[in-house]
């Protein structure tokens, strides 16, 4: 499929997504609450066939954060970028999709790690890096490190 | 008259019970903790512990210009210190549009292959190790020094070199690179057979390893097994064959696949790739042009503001790097998907039902290094 066509069909999926301009991969912003049925219309419709997630990563964007998902389809050949972005900040929370691809699971977890970003339904939400009673998300803009004093 | 008290004998055979191991395991090659639910010595499930060695190279990279970045880098999978510097410089020169000239690009192809032998190398050597075979420790050593010879002449260091800049090299290579890199050729092709005679061969390693943690090419998709370990199970994923970058679109070589998805396929595949390498190698040494070893570049370089990824194929499997920019010096957020946090999550997965020993099988084919998984 070319990248008009997938476009198209994206948009026939979700029509409220928003179209970005991008160089390198088609990005679409997707409302938080349609991500989880998107995601398994991507991996097993057999004309889009997204089955490898490649990168998942978590931006703090300020007034919002972000959960940016790279996939690609092993069979089709076609990538795609989709964004998620949380309506608070303080307390956002996505829909998980490691039931749809299964690393999402690791990734989910450093993201809520470092960023604050809570997952629901997803089936073992502890901190990955950090230890339990860490306080505070080290990749959010506004954490102060109270350790390391050295600014660079 | 005291009452006696029968306290229940537990009984290991039934009940499920955990064990560590880890943090200083041997076979965890590094710091990881793996939380073992076994029944008899049967593996239940599985929880790794990763964090040991975190240090926050995201949240670092955040307060660093792009040609420091590139120091943190080699840090991440050491092992493949290289073609980590590739994806960060590759994804500079795409921001900004550069042109390395084509002298740049053979260089840090054949640099990169020559990380990816000794790579595997080191893999199996420690492999070799984890099965019980010492003399595969200090064979694998013994060559993996010839190629840390040809990176010390060249490049003044030999783990963590931090060659690769944004728009080129560091400096040129020293005049004896293509000799030494023909010669080593030459002698690794007589000792990889060596290779094959003391361990792909041996038959108490092929029956620890046929059919003993498999994994179908479905969920090493799904789990985003990626590299030898993916392409053990038939996952297509040379990101050198399917999004080409340096000159690998010049060079001649096979993705190969394998089927059974076991720890002795994996296995066979580096042994396979380490022959494929050699044979980019041959192809690229002779055919190095002459010109500039680096663009000019700015001297503060800014990326203009947006998103950025760029993929590399790393000794362990995909490397991607992707960037948010806003327009400063230092990038806004950077992001590696790191080939063995991936791997390392699918780990669970293969190990369900094995024995205890084949955990350290399983483990030593996957090939994690825990700096990379932490970062």
């Amino acid at each position: 499929m070319d990248q008009t066509a997938l476009k198209e069909r994206i948009m026939g999926l979700v029509p409220d997504a928003e179209f970005l301009e991008n160089k390198q991969f088609l990005t679409f912003v997707i409302p938080a609450e349609k991500m989880h049925d998107l995601a398994f219309k991507l991996k097993f419709e057999t004309d889009l066939a997204f089955d490898f997630l490649f990168c998942l990563s978590g931006v703090d964007m300020v007034k919002f954060l972000e959960v940016v998902y790279h996939l690609e389809s092993t069979a089709n050949k076609h990538q795609l970028e989709l964004k998620v972005r949380t309506a608070d900040r303080e307390n956002g929370a996505v829909d998980t999709v490691c039931d749809v691809w299964r690393t999402a699971e690791f990734h989910e977890r450093e993201i809520y790690d470092l960023l604050g970003i809570r997952f629901n339904h997803h089936p073992d939400l502890r901190r990955l890096f950090l230890e339990e009673d860490w306080k505070g998300h080290p990749l959010r803009k506004d954490y102060v490190d109270e350790v390391n004093i050295v600014e660079l | 008259m005291k009452e006696v008290i029968n306290l229940p004998v537990k009984n290991i055979e039934e009940e499920e019970y955990h064990i560590n191991m880890g943090p200083q395991h041997p076979s965890t090659h590094g710091v990881l903790r793996l939380v073992v639910s076994l029944q008899g010595e049967i593996v239940k499930s599985l929880k790794p512990h990763c964090g040991y060695i975190h240090r926050g190279i995201e949240k670092m990279c955040e307060k660093d210009t792009y040609p420091q970045i590139i120091h943190l880098t080699d840090r991440m999978d050491y092992l493949s210190a290289h073609i980590n510097n590739h994806a960060v410089c590759l994804l500079v020169e795409k921001a900004l549009e550069v042109d390395v000239p084509e002298r740049v690009k053979y260089i840090r192809t054949i640099v990169d292959e020559l990380n990816r032998i000794a790579s595997h190398q080191l893999w199996w050597c420690s492999f070799g190790m984890d099965m019980g075979g010492l003399t595969c420790f200090f064979y694998g050593l013994r060559d993996r020094e010839k190629i840390l010879d040809i990176f010390e002449e060249s490049f003044g260091s030999r783990l963590l070199h931090s060659y690769y800049t944004p728009g080129g090299l560091m400096m040129d290579i020293h005049p004896n690179f293509q000799k030494g890199v023909k010669d080593f050729i030459k002698y690794f092709r007589k000792k990889i057979k060596d290779y094959d005679d003391l361990l792909t061969g041996n038959i108490i390693m092929q029956l620890r390893t046929k059919g003993v943690g498999i994994i179908s090419k479905e969920d090493a998709i799904s789990y985003g097994v990626t590299g030898p370990s993916g392409r053990a199970s038939g996952f297509a994923c040379d990101v050198r064959k399917h999004h080409p970058y340096g000159v690998y679109d010049k060079a001649d070589f096979k993705e190969i696949l394998g089927t059974a998805g076991d720890t002795f396929e994996r296995y066979m595949m580096r042994m396979y790739e380490m022959r494929e390498s050699m044979k980019i190698l041959e192809q690229l040494i002779d055919n190095i042009p002459a010109g500039d070893y680096a663009a000019k570049m700015k001297a503060v370089i800014k990326l203009p503001a947006g998103e950025y990824f760029q993929r590399v194929e790393a000794a362990r499997g995909e490397l991607g790097v992707y960037v948010v920019s806003d327009g400063n010096k230092t990038p806004y957020r950077m992001k590696f998907r790191s080939p063995n946090f991936s791997n390392l999550s699918a780990l669970d997965h293969i190990s369900r039902g094995v024995k205890i020993a084949d955990l350290v099988a399983i483990g030593g084919s996957l090939d994690y290094v825990i700096p990379d998984i932490d970062r």
